[in-house]
């Protein structure tokens, strides 16, 4: 291939987890001075490889050459003397140290810290790649943006060459992706060599030089992104053609169903949430919920759910006939006893809404174990249950007995939102329902939300990916900070529009 | 570069797929009998005796006679009953560690009505009373770290610890309020002549009454763990207090009624030691089961019938191994320090259930060199 320098080959790589085979034989080239895109569904892998390069797992099986020499990747300190740095999902960073804190923390120089020093070093690196990086800031006082830009900035102090980032963009706005981007561009063009997971096809296509495509722990193939196109990735990704197009029903008669008003959520650390947040959610429409994450969407949906102590404000439910009901005060049960259905899809799936060492059967009894007098349990409906929902919506598990924590993501999600819609809804609230789902489960999500609005629930779906809020939803509230940055028509609304309301209440100029 | 040394690590932890269940057993087998090889090399170090003989000792200290087997039985069974108490808790992961305090509890609230109701009320009211008062006081000393617990959201393995020790000081003053005779420290069997108060002998077998209660306690421990929406809400609450409250379980409701359940249970076991066999309450008349049900429950990953099993290994061992030191006149820490070497394979053995260590193949490595 054009003379280029592999970095890194990776030669029939295995790695087995019990029962589930997450890297099959993989063969893997990555070249110097490229931008790799590592592309698959969720579950297919992608992650689990990355890190055994990085030395969190090491393989079953295969080899590992770095710069054309083999090499044994045993922890992440082997992996940095190779000069491979990988930044994951969760930043692993101190809150209460400062950013140059943070990047010298764990190494071993000699002689006395100096901080100013450091500090001198890590603005040379800013000034070299153009990063935005203040060295004296406390992690805590950082967005998520300027956190991912310290965990980069750790790495190429300590002179990684291959850096490893593991879905990057799906904490970001549209705006601070543009900077990291352009930020990445730069380090290649320096020399480095960067592999960016994820499963977002236009990411891939804005940035990447070549891209590799796994499937079901199988590398497909590899080509350059200039020469691939969408539905091909697509189908490589898949193993089967997909249409790509989600549909948005025009709302039949809606019909006020939630209403909220001035509502404001403290936390425990009586950190103010949600401030004076107003809305109204209709009976078949959905309303999308954009937001950096964070911004008070769990607090909004849980204070609905009737998880959440309320500081001030109302929140009113209307049944068939419009009478008003008032929610807040009510625990989780009174709201559903009353005739008040809120199938909640928590963001924290197995934190909240499943339980992880239970079957999928005992995972259906969560919501109707209560049914009947007898002291004894009913295992048989809710067995019939997920026999039901494993069929309908393609779970893929090897039975009904197997224990949710044992599924992958996307089968996860199906049995949640699953199980909630089975309650028949009149309200539904999700939260990221599709968060790191692979393409075609995604779009099984999306479709059961769309069957909902038909029959007249009243959705209300927290999404962080802009692009399918925009289709999906009828409308779309910005939340900004606690605060209601505006309420905007899906239809008519522009991405960059809400991108801007995200991070200013009412989307006012940024400088631009 | 096809010729370069590359070392591989000599072997790795790999997580094992779903093992079949009869190599588990195989595994903790294994363990067991490591575990008595070990004894064995240890005894004879420091007896000189022949291991063969060793065994055969443990096993007549355990069945040697038809006492011991009674006995063997009788503390079988008073541990199990203390380990199905703690076991709901557990599994709410609530740590009850109290268990020997609402068992002290329990068997001190049965003395009192002894000593107190002995001699005016028949056998017939007396031992009703006394059996509501052992579960009412052991059920007490239960829900206390519970509430606070659901309340305050207290530390609830330091507060049932600490109930331990008022239980222990609380016995010991009523020992001397009612010792017998006065200054001897000391109660004695409570009403010897009378029998008032003592628990009827089925069979005329001390301790089969006491074995049969618990026998059916394990029945419906079982069936209430598994098969009621008590106890799944208490497997709720335990795997995930978020999503238990997200369905509209109320944990507060629970913790308190499972911590209620858990320390009656330890008041029936004090109940059954004062009144079915000691008549008498001393400040160590648990013996620690309280701590060692923590060590049946978990071993059995909290199944009330494993937990059958797994109380007898211990009974039996500790049985076996306090007569090695009586046999060949060691000291009691002798037979401590065998029950730790055993409970340390039986412990460890977990580890290879879980995981299996893939050593480094030789000639894995000529592979792939065509790169």
């Amino acid at each position: 291939m054009e003379n280029k320098v592999a970095a890194v080959k990776m030669r029939n790589i295995t790695k087995t987890f019990g029962n589930i085979t997450a890297n099959d034989k993989v063969w893997l080239d990555i070249y110097k001075g490229e931008i790799l895109a590592l592309l698959g569904e969720n579950g297919s892998g992608k992650t689990t490889l990355m890190n055994m390069l990085s030395g969190i797992y090491f393989p079953d099986e295969g080899q590992i050459f770095i710069n054309g020499r083999e090499v044994v990747i045993r922890s992440p300190k082997d992996a940095f003397d190779n000069g491979i740095g990988m930044i994951h999902q969760h930043f692993k960073l101190v809150d209460v140290l400062s950013a140059a804190e943070n990047i010298v923390l764990g190494l071993r120089e000699k002689g006395k810290l100096d901080l100013n020093a450091v500090s001198k070093r890590i603005t040379e690196l800013c000034e070299k790649y153009g990063f935005d990086l203040d060295p004296k800031q406390k992690i805590y006082d950082m967005s998520v943006s300027q956190k991912q830009t310290v965990e980069i900035v750790k790495l190429l102090y300590r002179g990684a060459d291959i850096l490893i980032l593991d879905e990057p963009t799906a904490v970001l706005t549209p705006q601070e992706t543009d900077k990291l981007f352009a930020v990445l561009r730069n380090m290649r063009d320096a020399g480095k060599t960067i592999v960016i997971i994820t499963h977002k096809l236009n990411e891939v296509e804005e940035l990447s030089d070549r891209v590799a495509i796994l499937r079901r722990g199988r590398f497909v193939g590899d080509m350059k992104t200039s020469e691939s196109n969408a539905a091909e990735l697509t189908n490589m990704l898949v193993g089967h053609p997909v249409t790509l197009s989600i549909e948005r029903p025009e709302p039949k008669d809606p019909k006020k169903k939630i209403e909220v008003k001035h509502l404001s959520v403290r936390n425990i650390d009586g950190i103010l949430k949600l401030d004076d947040v107003s809305f109204e959610a209709r009976s078949g429409e959905i309303l999308g919920i954009a937001g950096i994450s964070g911004c008070g969407q769990k607090e909004l949906l849980e204070a609905i759910a009737g998880l959440q102590t309320v500081e001030s404000g109302s929140i009113t439910y209307y049944d068939e006939n419009g009478n008003p009901e008032e929610l807040i005060g009510k625990d989780p049960l009174e709201i559903m006893e009353l005739g008040v259905s809120l199938s909640f899809v928590p963001e924290d799936r197995l934190g909240m809404g499943l339980v992880g060492n239970m079957d999928i059967s005992e995972n259906m009894m969560l919501r109707s174990f209560r049914h009947g007098k007898s002291p004894f349990l009913n295992r048989k409906n809710p067995y019939a249950l997920a026999g039901k929902i494993i069929k309908d919506l393609d779970v893929n598990t090897p039975g009904i007995n197997t224990q949710v924590r044992k599924l992958s993501g996307g089968n996860v999600q199906k049995v949640l939102v699953g199980r909630e819609i089975a309650l028949a809804p009149k309200v539904l609230l999700t939260a990221y329902a599709v968060r790191g789902l692979d393409i075609n489960s995604s779009y099984t999500i999306y479709d059961l939300i769309n069957k909902q609005k038909e029959k007249g629930v009243a959705v209300i779906y927290v999404g962080e990916d802009l692009d399918v809020l925009l289709e999906l939803s009828d409308r779309i509230l910005v939340l900004c900070g606690g605060k209601v940055s505006g309420i905007v028509d899906g239809r008519s609304a522009q991405k960059r529009e809400v991108g801007l309301m995200m991070t200013r209440v009412g989307g006012a100029k940024d400088g631009e | 570069m096809a010729n370069e040394k590359v070392r591989n690590p000599l072997f790795h932890i790999v997580k094992r797929k779903n093992i079949p269940w009869y190599k588990a057993w195989a595994i903790r087998a294994a363990a067991i009998i490591a575990a008595l090889i070990v004894c064995a090399v240890i005894t004879m170090l420091l007896t000189g005796e022949n291991p063969i003989q060793i065994y055969i000792t443990i096993f007549k200290g355990a069945f040697g006679t038809p006492r011991k087997t009674w006995v063997l039985f009788q503390n079988l069974s008073i541990l199990l009953c203390v380990s199905l108490a703690v076991t709901p808790a557990f599994r709410m992961r609530f740590w009850n560690i109290g268990g020997e305090g609402q068992l002290l509890i329990g068997g001190l609230a049965a003395a009192a009505c002894m000593i107190l109701l002995g001699d005016k009320l028949s056998n017939g009211a007396l031992i009703p009373i006394m059996i509501i008062s052992s579960i009412a006081a052991g059920a007490i000393w239960g829900v206390i770290p519970a509430l606070f617990k659901a309340k305050w959201n207290t530390n609830e393995t330091l507060a049932t610890l600490m109930m331990n020790y008022i239980a222990t000081q609380l016995v010991a003053f009523f020992i001397i309020v009612w010792e017998v005779p006065k200054g001897s420290g000391k109660i004695g069997i409570i009403n010897q002549s009378s029998e008032a108060g003592w628990l009827p002998q089925i069979g005329g077998q001390k301790y089969l009454l006491n074995i049969i209660v618990v026998a059916v306690l394990t029945v419906l421990m079982y069936v209430y763990l598994n098969y009621t929406k008590h106890g799944y809400e208490i497997s709720v609450v335990g795997e995930s207090e978020k999503t238990a409250r997200y369905v509209g379980i109320k944990v507060e409701k629970v913790i308190i009624r499972t911590m209620l359940l858990s320390g009656a249970i330890c008041g029936i076991a004090g109940l059954l030691l004062v009144g079915g066999t000691d008549h008498t309450i001393t400040t160590t008349i648990g013996e620690s089961r309280g701590f060692t049900a923590v060590m049946v429950s978990w071993l059995a990953k909290f199944n009330p019938i494993f937990m059958i099993f797994t109380s007898f290994l211990l009974v039996f061992l500790n049985r076996g191994a306090s007569e090695i030191a009586t046999v060949f006149s060691l000291n009691k820490s002798f037979s401590d320090i065998l029950t730790g070497v055993i409970l340390f394979f039986i412990i460890g053995c977990e580890f290879f259930i879980n995981y299996k260590i893939s050593f480094r193949k030789k000639g894995a490595k000529e592979e792939v060199k065509h790169v």
